[in-house]
């Protein structure tokens, strides 16, 4: 059994280490205020975006000739998927449930003998995934520096897509990332952002004609690449606002873990303290008792 | 009848700016300046670097904006932009840097013609409100 001594301090740090996590609770419940109000204000640009592309599509005929980033390079040999996760730890599963979802997708699109090719953002998804996908990573970017998610970032981020979509790299784009419900669910995501999925096409095709100035193709093929730097932003939102929620909750379960545990050992302290009392005396009676 | 319509602005960020009596805009579109009044035909275009103006009662609104994509729809107009800012609000110092940035873009020879067009645009547009 433990001496009390050992108890003792085994006492005092599991304590200390509630106090961190308690504090990274509060820290993580007030950037998570800020984030998820900054998820829902970003959320209006994306719509309305998303909206003028349908908008546009609907009314091009031509579909031929459209834009590459809109209908695909017409081949579906080369994947890019661009994973999307923090650069801290520490936030329960966040990180793993990416991760977990990109893997099953990634063997997907092994077993159909496609290539694949990944881009990290956040250093933690490299970590994970170095291991295995060592060399499909082609491309690992991390925002370490920057504060808060801002649209250059992301925009950079866009360049990077585009630019080897251009070069001709790549086939389809996906996206992993986690999509903020609620402080306690956050849903692992994949949406593919080229070609663009026609299927949010929801409102009948558009009734009314519109005026463009210029030419559709042209407003599309400008339009396109800054709805990829939208989506990505969108994203990144979503991921800031889910890894609070997700370390909110993590922390909250490691402070009541904690306690728990301050309880029992607590409880096992007193009781061998009780114990060496009990011996002591009964050695001083005996003792007494055989003069 | 009232001649007024709806404006909203919008920037990755945040709703940037939204006015519900607005009588007149004007915006620099891709291939020349545009008025925009009531009940104009719905309109899909995008903006070069230039000033919006925004003509409400009484009062008169400028913004710079470097780019930016303009939906007009059912008497809703809808700005998106990423980049744009109230001129009032815009020190002296800032528009040099982005005019002598614009400068050094449009004297760059690798780039293409558009690109120019538009560095040469922001020069313009910011020399005169300078």
């Amino acid at each position: 059994m433990a001496s009390l001594d050992d108890l003792k301090k085994r006492i005092t740090s599991v304590k200390s280490t509630q106090k961190i996590t308690k504090a990274m609770k509060m820290v993580a419940a007030s950037k998570l205020r800020r984030a998820q109000e900054s998820a829902e204000r970003g959320r209006p640009y994306s719509d309305k975006m998303n909206n003028i592309i349908v908008n546009l599509s609907n009314s091009i005929t031509d579909k031929d000739n459209s834009p590459k980033l809109l209908v695909g390079s017409g081949e579906d040999k080369v994947h890019l998927c661009v994973v999307m996760t923090s650069d801290r730890g520490l936030c329960g599963g966040f990180n793993t449930n990416i991760i977990k979802k990109a893997k099953t997708f990634f063997q997907k699109i092994i077993d159909e003998r496609k290539t694949l090719k990944i881009i990290t953002v956040g250093s933690k998804g490299y970590d994970q995934l170095k291991r295995a996908y060592k060399d499909n990573i082609i491309e690992r970017i991390s925002f370490k520096d920057s504060k808060n998610v801002n649209y250059f970032d992301a925009n950079k981020v866009g360049k990077i897509i585009i630019d080897k979509f251009e070069k001709k790299e790549f086939d389809v784009c996906t996206i992993f990332y986690n999509q903020f419900k609620n402080v306690i669910t956050q849903i692992p995501l994949d949406q593919q952002i080229i070609p663009l999925k026609a299927s949010e096409t929801k409102n009948s095709p558009s009734e009314d004609n519109y005026e463009f100035e210029p030419e559709e193709d042209e407003i599309l093929s400008n339009l396109l690449p800054k709805n990829i730097s939208t989506q990505i932003f969108k994203a990144m939102l979503e991921n800031s606002a889910s890894e609070q929620g997700s370390r909110m909750t993590a922390m909250d379960n490691a402070t009541r873990n904690a306690g728990e545990m301050v309880d029992k050992l607590t409880i096992q302290y007193n009781r061998s303290r009780q114990a060496a009392i009990t011996k002591e005396l009964i050695e001083i009676i005996s003792g007494a008792e055989s003069l | 009848m009232s001649d007024q319509f709806k404006l909203e602005i919008v920037n990755p960020e945040k709703s940037f700016l939204l006015k519900d009596d607005v009588t007149e805009v004007v915006i620099p579109a891709y291939e020349g300046e545009m008025g925009i009044l009531k009940d104009h035909i719905s309109l899909i275009s995008f903006l070069k670097p230039g000033l919006i103006k925004i003509f409400s009662k009484g009062a008169e609104d400028r913004f710079f904006v470097e780019d930016g994509i303009v939906e007009f729809k059912d008497n809703n107009l809808t700005i998106l932009t990423s980049s744009i800012s109230n001129i009032n609000d815009m020190k002296k110092d800032r528009i040099d840097a982005i005019l002598s940035e614009a400068e050094k873009n449009s004297k760059d020879k690798e780039i293409s013609d558009q690109q120019k067009y538009l560095a040469d645009q922001k020069i313009e547009v910011l020399k005169s409100i300078n």
